[in-house]
C-alpha cells in the first residue's frame, strides 16, 4: 500500500441542452424581467473605437445544417494584448472593453455576430508572441463538453506563420481557424462541428 | 515561493466523450478528429470578472425572481447549496454560477419549448449567484419535474438543474447538470450515462441535506462542484507574468 493522493476530480460536463439560453441569455428567448440585460451582449462598455470590427459566423453540424440552438462565447485580449481579467499581471487592460462576449445567435438562422476589436498579441507559455486570436467556446444540444476553438485572422499572414499554436495544427487544417474579411471591418468565421472542413478543436 | 503554472488537463475519460450514440443529437454534433491537446497559455489562464454588482437581490431566488405579483412559484420548495472547489480542494471565490431548469411540471419557459405541461406564471427558471470567499453558494427554487424528450420513443429526463460556471480562468469554464438523490430516472438517462465512470456520474447527484433544510418551509440538497485546478510550482519553466 502507499499513501493516498487526495486530489479531487473535475465535475464531469453535461450538455447545455437546447434551453441553455434560459440560464445564460434569458432575455433573448423571452424570459424577461429577471435580469436587466443578458451578460456578454456587449464587449464595449462605452463608445466603440473607430477600429471596431464585426465577427460573424454560423455553426454547422455534420449534415451541413446550421445550429439554431447553440450558445457561443468569445474571450480575447484588448487591442493592446491585455486581458480584462484578475489574472492579468502584465498591465491594465482597456477599462472600456470586457473581452468577453456571449450570443445565442439568430434563433432562426443560427448566425452569431459580435462587435469587438482585433486583439493585440499575447505571449505563449515559452514567451514567444502568439498571433492575434479570439477564443471561442460552443455549447448546444448534442455537445457533451463545450467545444473550444480559436479564431485567427486570415489577414495576419506573418503573425500566423509564427504562431506557436497554429504551428501545432495539421497544415491542411489551419484554414479552419482563419476568419476572412468579408467587407470593411467584417470578418466571417464559420464553425464546422464535423465532416469535411471540420474545425480544429482544442483541449487546453 | 511557488508560482502559478498551467491548468491540469481535463481527464477526457472522466467526462462524457463527444460521441455518445444513445444520445442521438451527439451523432452529428461530435467532432471526428481528436482534440488538439496543448498546455494552457495566458489566453486560457485568464477569464472575465463578474463582480457582485451584477447580482440583483432576487437573482438566487427562483421562487420569486420571475413573479410580478410576489406570489411564489408552484412546487416543492428547495434550497440548493454547496461549494465550488478546484481539484486541490481550494474554494473558488468570485465564481459566477448560472442555473436554469424546468418548472415543477417539467416545462421550460423557452420560445421553442412545446411540452404539454403548463407554464407557471410565477416561474421563469433562471437564477445566478457569485461564490463567497470560501467558494460557497446557495439558491432557492422549486424542485423541477422530469420531462419527456425526443430521442428514442420514450426517454424522460431525470429531474435536474443545469449549471454554468466561470472560475478564475476560461480554462475552468464548465456546464454541467445536477441530479437528485434517489431519482430512478438517472440510471435510465442517455445523457447521464454518457459518463462512463460511476464515480464521475455520482459527482452530479446531490444528496438530500436535512441539516440545511428550513423546518416547515424548504427541503435542501447539497451540490459541490469541482473545477480544474492550477498547478503551483517553482519549477515550471514560464516567463514571469504568464
Ligand atoms: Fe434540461
Amino acid at each position: 500500500m502507499t499513501q493516498k493522493l487526495d486530489y479531487l476530480k473535475e465535475s464531469p460536463s453535461q450538455t447545455a441542452g437546447p434551453y441553455v439560453h434560459i440560464g445564460c441569455v434569458p432575455n433573448a428567448v423571452g424570459v424577461t424581467g429577471v435580469y436587466a440585460q443578458d451578460l456578454g451582449s456587449a464587449l464595449f462598455t462605452g463608445p466603440e473605437p473607430s477600429d471596431a470590427i464585426t465577427v460573424k459566423g454560423t455553426v454547422y453540424d455534420g449534415l451541413g445544417s446550421a445550429l439554431t440552438d447553440a450558445m457561443i462565447e468569445i474571450w480575447q485580449a484588448d487591442a493592446n494584448g491585455l486581458y480584462a481579467s484578475a489574472q492579468e499581471t502584465r498591465g491594465q487592460a482597456d477599462p472600456g472593453f470586457t473581452g468577453w462576449g456571449r450570443s445565442a445567435g439568430d434563433l432562426a438562422t443560427g448566425e452569431f455576430s459580435f462587435r469587438t476589436c482585433k486583439p493585440g498579441r499575447v505571449p505563449y507559455v515559452d514567451g514567444r508572441d502568439q498571433a492575434p486570436h479570439i477564443t471561442f467556446w460552443i455549447v448546444a444540444r448534442g455537445i457533451n463538453t463545450g467545444l473550444h476553438t480559436r479564431l485567427y485572422f486570415a489577414d495576419e499572414v506573418e503573425a500566423n506563420a509564427l504562431d506557436p499554436v497554429l504551428g501545432r495544427v495539421d497544415p491542411a487544417r489551419v484554414g479552419t481557424l482563419l476568419a476572412h474579411p468579408e467587407a470593411d471591418g467584417i470578418y466571417r468565421f464559420n464553425i464546422y462541428l464535423q465532416g469535411e472542413g471540420e474545425t480544429v478543436f482544442f483541449d487546453m | 515561493m511557488s508560482k502559478p503554472g498551467g491548468y491540469i488537463n481535463r481527464d477526457r475519460l472522466w467526462h462524457p466523450p463527444a460521441l455518445t450514440p444513445a444520445y442521438k443529437s451527439s451523432v452529428t454534433r461530435s467532432p471526428n478528429a481528436p482534440l488538439l491537446s496543448l498546455p494552457t497559455s495566458i489566453s486560457e489562464e485568464t477569464g472575465p470578472v463578474f463582480g457582485d454588482s451584477i447580482i440583483g437581490e432576487l437573482d438566487n431566488d427562483l421562487i420569486l425572481n420571475f413573479s410580478s405579483t410576489g406570489e411564489a412559484a408552484i412546487g416543492p420548495r428547495i434550497i440548493v447549496h454547496g461549494r465550488v472547489m478546484d481539484e486541490y480542494g481550494r474554494g473558488v471565490p468570485g465564481a459566477l454560477i448560472e442555473v436554469w431548469q424546468a418548472n415543477a411540471g417539467g416545462r421550460y419557459r423557452h420560445s421553442k419549448e412545446t411540452y404539454i405541461a403548463p407554464l407557471d406564471p410565477n416561474f421563469g427558471g433562471c437564477g445566478r449567484m457569485i461564490t463567497a470567499e470560501d467558494g460557497s453558494y446557495e439558491f432557492r427554487t422549486v424542485r423541477p419535474g422530469p420531462y419527456p424528450w425526443p430521442n428514442t420513443m420514450n426517454d424522460w429526463r431525470p429531474a435536474h438543474i443545469h449549471f454554468s460556471l466561470f472560475g478564475a480562468a476560461f480554462a475552468q469554464r464548465l456546464i454541467t447538470q445536477m441530479y437528485f438523490e434517489g431519482d430512478p430516472l438517472v440510471a435510465l438517462c442517455p445523457m447521464a450515462n454518457g459518463i462512463a465512470d460511476d464515480r464521475a456520474r455520482d459527482m452530479l447527484v446531490a444528496p438530500l441535506d436535512m441539516n440545511a433544510t428550513i423546518p416547515m418551509d424548504c427541503l435542501a440538497y447539497r451540490f459541490d462542484i469541482v473545477l480544474r485546478g492550477r498547478r503551483q510550482t517553482p519549477f515550471e519553466n514560464r516567463k514571469d507574468g504568464l
